[in-house]
């Protein structure tokens, strides 16, 4: 278990002050202007060196990522912060934002300036009103202390902006984000061009999840060996897990990437509800990821990589527990129900196929359909999945074949049973 | 995608009242030429707010002059974005997190004082005071089931608290959002596990 000096975030329950002078004293803005002037090429090997992959579900490299952007280019560069925290189950980054938020502004100007852009916009979502205010607030306490803006005390001029969405999923979605910048309906775009080549405005841009930049100030002070040190190989450093659903005490906590499940669970959520017995399944990493059953999850290890090897994945590393007494088909036609409306409906397979696996699911929790139809079910999915511009027809189609692939015999009983005769009072012989 | 669509029912004309319109143009000031449409959202959100909290047609019609945008270009975007309320919401507009991690813990229940107490779904009641409607996700999951109500979030609800919480709503009385059991925003409810050592 991770101990509390290994802690990034040591205010994530709001216990303490989240002001400038507080986050200063327990290290938030230390050695700044010492690791600017390091150059950013040292920065991006730190970065690189301690492993760090994504934080928004992706899981690729952040070093790696800010190595694509363009150093000779004529254009500005735009660093972009997805704040758009939308992933069922997910409710990490409104942590952060509200209780941690100049280790953010911080991560902002270190990754800002290793891709040379003067200029951030952090995008979150329309609904974390109170979240917005708070780290606006925060952003101008960094402002007056001339930790950011032009002329500021570190040597690289840099503007912070904060922006808001009005409730679109999709907006998570990086270039959907970058539309929604730019004042347009949040379709994705078609890739390539990568937003490093033409992104915000046409100009080299790249998106980060919140939890991916914060956590970058706490590695260029203890150093990437440290990050590196934690956690497995190929799956580095500290993580903040939400554990939601039918656990004891549901919470958010940050612990070592690659805790088991097990151990997450009992030892942070106060166990699943009715005891570890009574788990039926987790969603490991936020909605878009296929279930996992008990019987996968006694030696589950929670990381991108370890997930990835039981078909599911660590997504967002929100775990979403579900014990004996969930109908996991409508637990499941529930998710599809939330893809049908988040769709954007660019691409024909996920705008139709979106609700059509819903009205499918929500028929077979009431058992009202053919068995043949849970293959059909299966089929479309796997049209879907692969033939979007991006990753929300996946998302869509992953949950549902995490269900079948599991849980069929839970299906195909629920359709056994609307078979026999349950209309109307049993037919009773006579006497 | 889920079907959006204007009110019947429209004022004849909207206008940003001073202060906003103050407001608005420096929103518009922050984007350089020919980027003005980067400010619609913000815009349109705060008419949203000046207009009892929904957004009617002339209010697009004024951003889009506003901005130099074709009236289409914003009219998609407030029937894209699902926070803008294209009908009237109560005084108190009740979004309850419908989605599987609250499902799993008793929204269904919510959901059923919202129509016994409140009434149909996205109806507002006789004395305006109040409407409610179901949402997708809103990223509190660990406090499930919550609700938001305007600006706020009230989490960790029951049946019972949630009933009393629309009763202080009615009749008045101050109410505090966050979490509605005894615990610290988002950690265990029955106390730090972490983060409690060496402070």
């Amino acid at each position: 278990m991770l101990t509390d000096k290994d802690r990034i975030f040591k205010n994530l329950y709001g216990q303490l002050d989240w002001r400038l002078k507080a986050a200063q004293k327990r290290g938030a803005w230390d050695g700044t202007k010492a690791f600017i002037e390091k150059g950013q090429d040292w920065i991006i090997e730190e970065v690189k060196a301690s492993g760090l992959r994504g934080r928004g579900g992706a899981g690729f490299p952040t070093g790696l990522k800010w190595s694509f952007m363009p150093k000779n280019d004529v254009r500005p560069s735009y660093l972009v912060v997805n704040a758009d925290e939308s992933e069922p189950g997910t409710c990490k980054d409104r942590e952060i934002m509200r209780h941690d938020p100049q280790l953010l502004i911080e991560g902002c100007l270190y990754a800002g300036f290793s891709m040379r852009a003067h200029a951030c916009y952090i995008y979150i979502r329309g609904e974390y009103i109170r979240e917005r205010e708070r780290l606006q607030a925060a952003i101008d306490e960094a402002y007056e202390a001339k930790l950011i803006g032009k002329g500021n005390i570190h040597g690289w001029d840099f503007d912070v902006y904060l922006v808001h969405g009005a409730g679109a999923y999709i907006c998570g979605e990086e270039t959907a984000l970058l539309e929604s910048l730019e004042g347009k309906k949040g379709q994705p775009r078609l890739k390539p061009p990568f937003p490093a080549n033409a992104g915000l405005w046409g100009a080299p841009t790249t998106v980060n999840n919140v939890e991916s930049i914060a956590v970058v100030p706490d590695i260029l002070r203890r150093g990437a060996p440290w990050f590196a040190s934690l956690g497995r190989p190929n799956n580095t450093g500290t993580k903040l897990f939400c554990i939601s659903g039918h656990v004891n005490e549901p919470c958010n906590v940050e612990e070592e990437m690659g805790i088991p499940l097990r151990e997450l669970i009992d030892k942070h959520a106060g166990g699943v509800r009715g005891g570890w017995d009574n788990l039926l399944a987790v969603i490991p990493g936020g909605s878009s990821v296929p279930c996992v059953p008990a019987a996968m999850c006694q030696d589950l290890l929670m990381d991108f990589d370890s997930l990835r090897d039981v078909q599911s994945g660590l997504g967002t590393a929100a775990v979403i527990v579900m014990d004996k007494s969930t109908d996991i088909i409508k637990a499941i036609a529930r998710i599809a129900y939330f893809y049908k409306h988040e769709s954007c409906g660019q691409c024909t397979p996920c705008r139709e196929g979106t609700g059509w696996m819903w009205r499918v699911l929500e028929r077979m929790v009431k058992g009202e359909a053919a068995p043949r139809e849970i293959d059909m079910l299966l089929d479309v999915s796997k049209q879907i999945e692969g033939h979007t511009i991006c990753a929300l027809g996946d998302a869509a189609a992953w949950p549902i074949q995490g269900l079948i692939r599991h849980f069929r015999h839970v299906i195909e009983e629920r359709l056994e049973e609307r078979k026999a005769p349950v209309r109307g009072p049993r037919v009773i012989a006579a006497e | 995608m889920s079907v959006r669509r204007l009110d019947p029912e429209q004022p004849a004309s909207f206008e940003f009242n001073a202060q906003n319109l103050k407001w608005a143009q420096q929103q518009i000031a922050k984007y350089p030429e020919g980027r003005q449409a980067a400010a619609v959202i913000p815009l349109l959100w705060r008419a949203q707010e000046q207009h009892d909290g929904w957004l009617p047609e002339p209010a697009i019609r004024a951003v889009a002059e506003m901005l130099g945008m074709p009236y289409i270009r914003v009219y998609e975007i407030a029937t894209f974005y699902t926070m803008f309320n294209l009908s009237p919401v109560g005084k108190y507009f009740i979004q309850l997190c419908g989605t599987t991690p609250c499902m799993l813990r008793g929204s269904e229940e919510l959901r059923a004082i919202c129509q016994k107490m409140i009434g149909p779904e996205k109806k507002v009641t006789a004395d305006g005071l109040f409407s409610w409607m179901e949402v997708e996700c809103l990223g509190a999951c660990v406090n499930a089931p919550m609700v938001q109500i305007n600006k706020d979030y009230f989490e960790d609800l029951t049946p019972d608290i949630f009933t009393s919480l629309l009763q202080k709503l009615k009749a008045g009385v101050a109410v505090k959002p966050g979490p509605q059991i005894n615990r610290q925003f988002s950690a265990p409810a029955s106390g730090l596990r972490t983060l409690n050592t060496d402070r």
